[in-house]
């Protein structure tokens, strides 16, 4: 790790201007995946700005009766919220499904939203990756891979987007906020992350020097009877191999409104509007959520390895989709 | 001019305040390891990946290795030196040496500062990845055997004592159910 | 002496440094501060098969607090041709620095050290090291069976008796399986960390090992230096499992501080321990096994291919425990070695037998079936009267007992042997069941049993306790034959310069100390009649027990255990979680009930973690471990651990003066098996390649 500088910010135009767009400076906030990757020599920024203790750390009514959540409220906070739990609750469970009580005690909403993919050669310096090192090449396409994307990814790179959280802010429409000198800016969250292409390494869509302020999720009543669903490696404490975020309204037997959304399979939080459009109107049974579950997996692009991606997917959206039909009908 | 890459400050470790001077590289583990010489918090993988250097950071459980030095000046560190009342254990620590909730002890901090969280979140009403309803009309989830591993999971123990680490969690749980309500 | 209180051996007792290690208190071994400490930290090659061409020091150097970097060009000579407490010449990783080969991914090139670990850190990663490449081969597959080669390690590598093609010939039911286990890593919590320095002409180490005087022995004859002038402390030592020998760090922090005459810390990263550490060798296995319609078997093959590094023959027999087990005409075992670009793998807790036990018992539950009887009753038919190779007789032999009373207690009785057949929501559930074994060793110790004046006992004796609870039970064994009660003794450990004895390893250590201590106890108690005057510095007797060792008959020696396992199964996403376990053990005189329940159980939930979680990915084009940490190496968490019930049935050693076995080891073999079983009960699909992954689960497809 190299020497680095470092400045606490108090407010949140401070923070972007002592930022100043360096190209060199990183933000800090809970610090659990930046401080590893300075450790492992994946980051090594020369001067770090500490967000943690803006005011941003509340979760508020937002006008139009959505959520508005601060970037630095912790993802414990978020999980633990009543109103997040009462009207979002596959959010709180992503939340919780994820990391350990420790790191969700650090981590923050914003930070969540910034971490980076957990692939192992991107972990490694040693090794080559488009994503750390441009135009170094990708050895997972023809190595190791039976967890990496099979929807949306290149042949450039085939890393997924670790977060839980994210996949259920993308069944629930999320947008981002943020800062630059220039002002605030806002961002849906299926526009925040970029397509993977020819450049793995370029994420985001924010502004360079962008500070993330905070997430909004608009009403919807759907959220309410949602669910979200990870599978792993072991029962807890790992990143997912497939994980459903979803939520389903249900009158007379038909599906009225649902939100669905992929975790691990892709490079970004997959939101899958195709199963979505092929399930709205139709009967709310196991037959129908697997021809939806088809309609969006159809786009896969398995590896040898990570075939089993598909059909866990595939399952799991049965699955979860099946419960919520259930419960909406008790 | 290049930002300095090292500060003074003070760190508030168990109700003790300590000046000292950091390279900002400096991880809090390594702050009261190296320069603090509390080595009771210990280094496992010093990736955010076992646990072992569990902490209280102003009350919530957090790992140490993740935590820059320099970044928790003003915040309360309590560390496992500091959660026995003088010569009389933390219901925790008791509950471990009784119920032999380890066998080589190393993750054994990390575990201790970790339980005594548990118990509180759980005490204010947090739900986990296995509380099978999280909407707050549930109600709070009953401490059982599994909602203690899911929220122990966090902390890796090698040697494998898993088992007896749920008893002495659930004991000690038990008994500060008690003391709340005496 | 004065209070008779036997009864200490076979009672619960808390651990006598419980205290120390639950508030905090108990120091590791990279945790004892020294004046003017410095820290080393090892840089390790990036390529896994080449020559060092250069390494670029002066910029490093250059670099603030850097003190030194040891390289091949200017490290200390060492000299590794000699042979070691092992009876063979040391792995040649731990001759650092000494030449510019690079053998695999991770070999140790340089150390920097510097004033703090954050310089040294950032001055290793900063070193540009420049490679001649060559190509590297790490490819561990069955298909390499052709050009592997047998070699004895510490059990001859392969035994024959009888006509193998003709006893399976002659079987109503043959059972013909291949099942792999992964390269697996020992991952200890405590990193591995030595701090040196030289103090009055004697060598100090601080170390966190299995046993200092075999590390003191090595470093003495590595650095050409007389044993008396070394010395090996480990206190508390942060689990071993086998990888706490001699390794890179111990050596690196010696070179150090001797050319810097200041001490000098090192300490592995997680990272650097997954190749300098050692690790559990893949297997390949074939069994075939012959039977006649009733289950006896005729005929026993057991097959086994490892992996070793190029450069150094370290042999895991994983078919070798094969040849206790089972009786049957034609018995064949063997274990063979294939070379690789890879570190040398190691000991790691039950080396052969978690292996082999997962292939051989798998297999049993697979002939179990095909003859339509109960995998209890099959393993009753089969059991051998004397060593089913040797001839040998048994010390004791209890595993029946175990399968009876376990069976009793699991539920057992009644199982509906059907696989497939049982759901409970989205689970399907099944029990499997597996037998264990463990070879019964010894080694020599010596101990030293004082007096005190005051009315206390101190023992010292050279043992390790890696949180097996040996403190405890030496104390404990002490006590009862002093007949005083437990706190009037006191056990030191963990020093050379305590003498001689037996390394943590092999479940030997409480065995074999426990006779030195025995032996001493023994001893003062008939060199002290009651009453009489203790001296001011008291009176110390010794004793040693080389002799009593050497005077034992040649036994089929063993611990054995039943292992129950139920498991639950999702056969629509592929997740499989162990809801109960049982084990029942028959492992010698139990001397700590409370550490000793806590020990098996330990080994069973290794069992569950290599069933279901553990595997160390090797990526081809790199040669290197992909994900080598602890996000990426997945042993088991809270989560994944049931309540797990461990006891044990009445089996003291006939000939050993505690009637200790040793129970370390055990309680992994077969554990694996037994969930693998469950997971073929639950689901109808055998598992025959471990980790039993979500995906594997998902494409075998199954009842879903």
């Amino acid at each position: 790790m190299r020497e680095f500088g470092y400045q606490r910010a108090y407010d949140v135009s401070g923070a972007v201007a002592l930022l100043d767009g360096d190209g060199e400076a990183r933000f800090l906030g809970g610090g659990t995946n930046l401080v590893d990757l300075m450790k492992t020599g994946v980051e090594r920024p020369a001067r770090l700005v500490d967000v943690r203790e803006l005011p941003l750390n509340r979760v508020e009514p937002a006008e139009d009766g959505g959520l508005r959540i601060g970037a630095t409220v912790t993802n414990s906070d978020l999980a633990a919220h009543l109103e997040v739990r009462r009207r979002y609750p596959a959010l709180a469970q992503a939340v919780l499904a994820g990391a350990s009580g420790q790191l969700r005690n650090m981590a923050t909403v914003g930070g969540n939203l910034l971490q980076r993919t957990r692939c192992g050669y991107f972990a490694d310096v040693t090794s080559p990756c488009n994503k750390r090192d441009p135009g170094s090449g990708c050895p997972a396409i023809t190595g190791e891979h039976h967890n990496h994307a099979v929807l949306g990814a290149s042949g450039h790179c085939v890393a997924t987007h670790p977060s839980d959280m994210g996949v259920a802010l993308a069944a629930f429409d999320a947008s981002v906020s943020y800062e630059t000198a220039d002002g605030a800016g806002k961002l849906p969250l299926a526009d925040f992350y970029l397509p993977v292409g020819e450049t793995p390494h370029l994420e985001t869509a924010l502004p360079p020097g962008a500070l993330i302020t905070g997430v909004t999720l608009p009403p919807t009543a759907t959220a309410a009877n949602s669910r979200y669903r990870k599978v792993r490696e072991r029962a807890s404490y790992a990143f997912a191999i497939g994980s459903v975020a979803a939520a389903l309204d249900v009158r007379d037997g038909l599906v009225h409104d649902v939100r669905l959304a992929f975790g691990a399979v892709a490079s970004r939080p997959w939101r899958a509007r195709a199963a979505e459009r092929a399930l709205t109107g139709s009967p709310a049974d196991a037959e129908h959520f697997a021809a939806a579950a088809d309609a969006e997996l159809a786009a896969a692009r398995p590896l040898p390895h990570n075939g089993y991606k598909v059909t866990l997917m595939r399952n799991l959206v049965v699955a979860v989709l099946s419960e919520l039909a259930e419960e909406a009908a008790r | 001019m290049p930002p300095s890459t090292s500060s003074d400050l003070t760190l508030s470790v168990n109700g003790e305040k300590y000046t000292l001077t950091v390279d900002h590289r400096t991880t809090l583990l390594d702050a009261l390891r190296e320069r603090l010489d509390m080595t009771g918090t210990k280094k496992g993988c010093d990736q955010g990946q076992c646990g072992a250097c569990t902490v209280l950071l102003d009350g919530r459980r957090s790992v140490a290795c993740l935590q820059l030095a320099v970044a928790a000046e003003g915040r309360e560190i309590t560390t496992i030196e500091g959660v026995a009342e003088g010569e009389r254990l933390h219901p925790v620590q008791q509950a471990f040496l009784d119920l032999d909730g380890f066998q080589c002890g190393y993750c054994t901090p990390g575990q201790i500062c970790s339980a005594i969280a548990v118990i509180e979140e759980h005490a204010a009403g947090w739900p986990s990845a296995v509380t099978g309803d999280v909407r707050p009309e549930a109600g709070p989830p009953p401490l059982t055997p599994e909602e203690i591993r899911e929220r122990m999971s966090g902390n890796l123990c090698r040697c494998g004592a898993y088992v007896s680490i749920v008893q002495a969690v659930a004991r000690a749980a038990e008994e500060s159910n008690k003391g709340a309500a005496a | 002496m004065t209070t008779a209180t036997r009864g200490a051996v076979g009672t619960a007792h808390p651990r006598v440094e419980g205290r120390d290690k639950v508030t905090g208190a108990a120091r590791y071994a990279g945790e004892i501060p020294f004046a003017e400490l410095a820290h080393g930290w090892l840089v390790l090659s990036t390529v896994a098969r080449g020559r060092i061409r250069a390494l670029d020091t002066d910029a490093v150097l250059a670099m603030p607090g850097v003190l030194t970097v040891l390289h091949h060009h200017n490290a200390p000579r060492v000299d590794t041709d000699y042979t070691g407490m092992m009876g063979s010449p040391p792995d040649p990783t731990v001759g650092l620095f000494q030449h510019d080969r690079v053998p695999h991914m991770g070999w140790p090139v340089a150390l920097v050290v510097a004033e703090t670990s954050e310089q040294a850190r950032e001055a290793a990663e900063a070193l540009v090291v420049h490679y001649d490449r060559e190509p590297h081969d790490v490819a561990f597959s069955a298909g390499r069976e052709a050009e592997a080669y047998a070699l004895d390690g510490h059990m001859p590598a392969v035994v024959e008796k009888g006509d193998l093609e003709a006893g399976l010939a002659a079987s109503a039911v043959v059972v013909d399986a291949e099942y792999t286990t992964p390269e697996e890593h020992h991952n200890p919590m405590e990193p591995h960390a030595a701090a040196a320095r030289w103090d009055g002409g004697r060598l100090e180490v601080v170390d966190s090992n299995q046993g200092t005087g075999w590390v003191a022995g090595e470093l003495a004859s590595l650095f050409s230096l007389d044993p008396a002038s070394v010395r090996v402390r480990s206190e508390h030592v942060g689990g071993g499992f086998g990888s706490k020998g001699v390794r890179a760090h111990q050596v690196a922090a010696v070179m150090a501080a001797t050319v810097l005459q200041r001490p000098v810390r090192v300490v592995m990263t997680r990272r650097q321990m997954f190749s300098l550490a050692g690790h559990r060798s893949p297997t390949a296995q074939r069994v075939r096994l012959g039977a006649d319609a009733d289950g006896r078997l005729l005929a026993l093959e057991h097959r086994s291919l490892n992996q070793t590094s190029a450069f150094y023959d370290f042999v895991e027999p994983s078919a070798a425990s094969s040849r206790s087990m089972y009786a049957a005409d034609a018995h064949h075992t063997a274990s063979r070695l294939v070379k690789l670009d890879v570190p040398t793998p190691t000991w790691m807790r039950a080396p052969g037998e978690a292996s082999g036990s997962f292939a051989l018992e798998s297999a049993l539950d697979e002939l179990a079936e095909r003859c339509g009887i109960d995998p209890i009753e099959l393993r009753v038919r089969n059991e051998p009267e004397v060593g089913p190779v040797s001839g040998l007789p048994f010390g004791s032999r209890n595993l029946i007992p175990c399968f009876r009373e376990g069976a009793r207690r699991f539920g057992w009785d009644g199982r509906d042997p059907r696989p497939g057949v049982r759901r409970e929501g989205r689970w399907l559930l099944g029990t499997g069941t597996a037998a264990a074994s463990f070879p019964t060793l010894a080694m020599p110790s010596t101990a030293a049993l004082t007096a005190e004046a005051d009315g206390t006992f101190t023992v010292r004796i050279n043992a390790a306790d890696i949180g097996t609870g040996a403190r405890t039970a030496l104390t404990l064994v002490a006590a009862d034959v002093l007949e005083v009660p437990a706190d009037r003794v006191r056990v030191r450990i963990g020093d050379s310069d305590l003498g001689a004895a037996s390394i943590a390893g092999g479940s030997a250590g409480t065995r074999s100390w426990g006779w030195a201590v025995t032996a001493a106890a023994q001893e003062l108690r008939r060199s002290l009649p009651p009453g009489a005057d203790i001296p001011p510095e008291g009176v110390t007797v010794r004793s040693n027990t080389a002799e009593a060792l050497g005077a034992l008959a040649q036994k089929e020696r063993h611990a054995y255990g039943a292992q129950f396992a139920e498991v639950a199964v999702d056969p629509a996403t592929g997740e499989v979680r162990v809801r109960r376990m049982l084990g029942l053990f028959a492992a010698g005189r139990i001397v700590n009930p409370l550490t000793a329940r806590n020990q098996f159980v330990g080994g069973m939930i290794w069992g569950i973690s290599m069933a279901l979680h553990e595997e160390a990915v090797r990526d081809r084009a790199s040669g290197g471990l992909y994900g080598a940490d602890l996000a990426g190496y997945h042993v088991a968490a809270h989560a994944d651990i049931p309540h797990i019930e461990a006891d044990w049935v009445d089996d003291p050693d006939p000939d050993d003066p505690v009637g200790i076995k040793g129970i370390g080891e055990v309680g992994i073999v077969g554990a694996a098996a037994a969930v693998a079983n469950a997971v073929w009960h639950a689901t109808g699909v055998r598992h025959r390649d471990l980790p039993i992954r979500p995906d594997r689960v998902l494409l075998a497809g199954g009842d879903a």
